[in-house]
């Protein structure tokens, strides 16, 4: 079996009346990209402090890098790195400064800081930065000096919380290359987000809502045993189609992208293009085929009112 | 190993972070240079040159060579003419000036009747020999100006008569050790040290952890392995320095410009100096694990500075103070420091002598030190 490096269970952390996380059982296993997907307040951010130990659990019991916690808490934060949802390094400091301020704090001699320094500015593209206030980079520059923080003491398991929502595409695709690097020497690394594209990159995922772990598994088979099928449908007058399609109980969901209406249909539907072709709304010169699901389809089968669960195929309402 | 570097590593992430605000490492340069200029020159009991008015009524050579007399004193300083008592009222109503001088119609007569000028002892019972010769009208709401004031009522009057002075062999005879001349400066130079270094070393430090907080850099910094104490004491050690860098300009401007003596030994002066800005910066800290925001921990460092001021025997005598004032001034650094200092540079005493308020401040600030990093827990609940 392969060795697990997060290993929740029933864990439960409550803020008062409100359940910030509910009874996760979650298992990451080493030196995988680990995703949570989920909506602003979902719970992401929580998880990521009850596994860093910055949060004592309500209830349950989980362990990280063989630590319980939160009663081996210090020992944990020599083997983790941490980079937070907001930009938390200094500033007022330069790169370089802030670098080694880091690298002080985790016990690196002035020998090895110089070293790593060296390495780290070269593997981030930031040898030219060095001097630069912090406060003054790109959010692009900015998330590679907190990676390139984070990672400082070759940490086992790096925890990102949203690390790509000031970056534009281009520098988030180099920042996944990065995290691809990280994972193949060995780093297990534990990203939450509410990119589909990201979520998509990811070994294995979680989709969080309300506290509550959703679905659990890797994308690809999220999206093959997503309870739906998908019709992807132009026609005219899309709008109005759109309002008698959702009122049908067998349509989970059906929303427009550009020219074309992308509807999803209940499983329980064997046929779902002859089910749509007997409603009977649908205009005469209606365009139809059925397409391969998207993470987004999960998505929205998993969460909010379009809920469906895979065991249970009726809509839930 | 890893201690000393974690704490180095907060040390001079501090000092580059003071270095880059020019604004705040300008202040503590200008707050003690000017602090001490102003209090040094506007601070005076010695009150002199009082602006004040007169109302003679009698208006003959007399009255005015007993207005030049009362003028030499240099304690007041006549302003104003008037010519009717509403008038001179009014005046003092106005603030105008402080007082008024009344002479009456009939100077001549009471002073030949005086007392100290006239034709020997009156009779005590006899009420027309015993009248003073001028009356002051004065504001009395500022003590201080109305004991200047209150302090001409004996003025000796013989040379007004050309005669000689009628002295008074004194009661008592009354020595005045360490500051003979009386002047204020002498004792606010040594005491504004204790408060300036009050406000100066508390607000830097009390500002320490929120602003980490507040800027968002807290949640890397406890996802850290350093530890509490570490952070405590990086936070606090920076700032030592400063504290010193502000004592040596209150006391060389002291004692260059202000003529204040230096009579206590230079390493006396240090360890007592070193021990209050150590209680100071920790008692800021525990402040900063208090407060949530930045405005919080101003309001805090205020409601320490201001008992500072005026409870440490800075402005008023401690032995004059109601015993629960006294109280509160015990647990006070700055009162134990102010004696201290007083002590050290005025008298010369050896700090070993004044254990008591040493052993206080060392107690403070260990003390401090572990209630400040208990109450800085690193986590987020």
């Amino acid at each position: 079996m392969t060795e697990l490096v997060i290993d929740a269970i029933n864990l439960t952390r409550n803020f008062g009346s409100l359940a910030a996380v509910s009874s996760l059982n979650l298992q990451v296993e080493k030196q995988t990209i680990y995703g949570f997907l989920g909506p602003n307040g979902s719970g992401k951010t929580t998880a990521i402090r009850l596994f860093t130990g910055l949060l004592k659990p309500s209830s349950g019991t989980v362990n990280v890098l063989g630590c319980n916690l939160p009663k081996d808490t210090e020992k944990l934060r020599r083997q983790i790195g941490y980079m937070t949802q907001k930009f938390s390094l200094y500033d007022d400091l330069t790169i370089k400064e802030n670098m080694q301020f880091i690298a002080r704090v985790y016990g690196l001699t002035p020998k090895e800081q110089k070293v790593r320094l060296d390495e780290l500015t070269s593997i981030y593209q930031l040898e030219k930065l060095t001097n630069q206030i912090a406060g003054s980079l790109s959010g692009g520059q900015k998330q590679r000096l907190a990676l390139s923080c984070a990672v400082m003491h070759k940490p086992k398991l790096l925890f990102l919380d949203e690390p790509t929502s000031a970056v534009d595409p281009e520098n988030r695709r180099e920042f996944w290359e990065q995290l691809f690097d990280l994972c193949d020497q060995g780093v297990t690394i534990l990203v939450s987000t509410h990119y589909m594209d990201e979520a998509e990159r990811c070994h294995k995922l979680s989709i969080l809502e309300n506290g509550i772990k959703r679905a659990d598994d890797s994308p690809a088979n999220l999206m093959a045993s997503m309870p739906a099928n998908v019709i992807e449908l132009s026609t005219d007058n899309l709008r109005q189609l759109k309002q008698q399609l959702i009122s049908l109980p067998e349509v989970v969901s059906a929303s427009q992208l550009g020219a074309h209406l992308r509807v999803l249909v209940n499983k329980t539907i064997a046929d779902p293009m002859e089910f749509l072709t007997n409603t009977n709304i649908m205009p005469s010169k209606t365009e139809m085929r059925i397409v391969r699901p998207s993470l987004e389809d999960v998505f929205v089968l998993s969460t909010g009112h379009n809920r469906l669960s895979s065991t249970n195929i009726n809509k839930d309402k | 190993m890893k201690s000393l570097l974690r704490i180095q590593a907060i040390i001079v992430k501090e000092l580059i972070q003071l270095k880059r605000d020019r604004m705040t490492f300008g202040m503590v340069i200008m707050i003690p240079l000017v602090q001490l200029l102003l209090f040094a020159f506007a601070i005076n009991t010695n009150i002199r040159h009082i602006p004040v008015g007169i109302f003679d009524q009698s208006n003959t050579a007399l009255s005015r060579v007993l207005e030049q007399t009362v003028a030499a004193t240099s304690i007041v300083k006549f302003t104003q003419n008037y010519n009717s008592l509403p008038q001179a009222q009014a005046a003092i109503d106005r603030g105008d000036v402080r007082a008024v001088f009344i002479i009456p119609n009939d100077l001549s007569q009471r002073l030949v009747r005086h007392s100290t000028i006239g034709f020997g002892l009156p009779a005590a019972s006899d009420e027309e020999t015993s009248r003073p010769i001028a009356q002051w009208l004065v504001d009395g709401s500022d003590m201080a100006i109305a004991g200047s004031i209150k302090s001409l009522r004996n003025m000796p009057l013989a040379e007004l008569l050309n005669k000689p002075a009628n002295r008074n062999v004194p009661t008592f005879e009354v020595t005045l050790l360490y500051n003979p001349e009386q002047r204020s400066v002498v004792n606010i130079v040594p005491g504004l040290v204790g408060v300036i270094l009050t406000m100066t070393m508390i607000m830097f430090t009390s500002a320490a952890i929120v602003r980490e907080r507040e800027r968002g850099n807290m949640e890397l910094l406890i996802t850290t392995p350093l530890a509490s104490i570490e952070l405590m004491i990086g936070k606090i050690f920076p700032y030592i320095f400063i504290g010193v860098i502000q004592v040596t300009i209150i006391l060389g401007l002291g004692y260059f410009f202000f003529n204040v003596p230096m009579n206590g030994g230079l390493w006396q002066l240090a360890l007592a100096t070193l021990l209050f800005i150590f209680a100071s910066l920790v008692l800021g800290l525990v402040i900063s694990t208090l407060a949530t925001n930045q405005l919080q921990s101003m309001q805090m460092t205020i409601f320490i500075l201001l008992p500072s001021i005026l409870l440490s025997g800075f402005m008023f005598p401690y032995e004059g103070m109601p015993e629960i004032a006294q109280y509160i001034a015990e647990a006070l650094p700055a009162t134990h420091f102010i004696r201290l200092i007083r002590g050290v540079v005025l008298r010369d005493v050896d700090v070993v002598d004044m254990s008591f308020d040493m052993f206080w401040l060392i107690a403070f600030s260990l003390i401090g030190l572990i209630v400040a990093a208990m109450r800085f827990k690193k986590t987020l609940d």
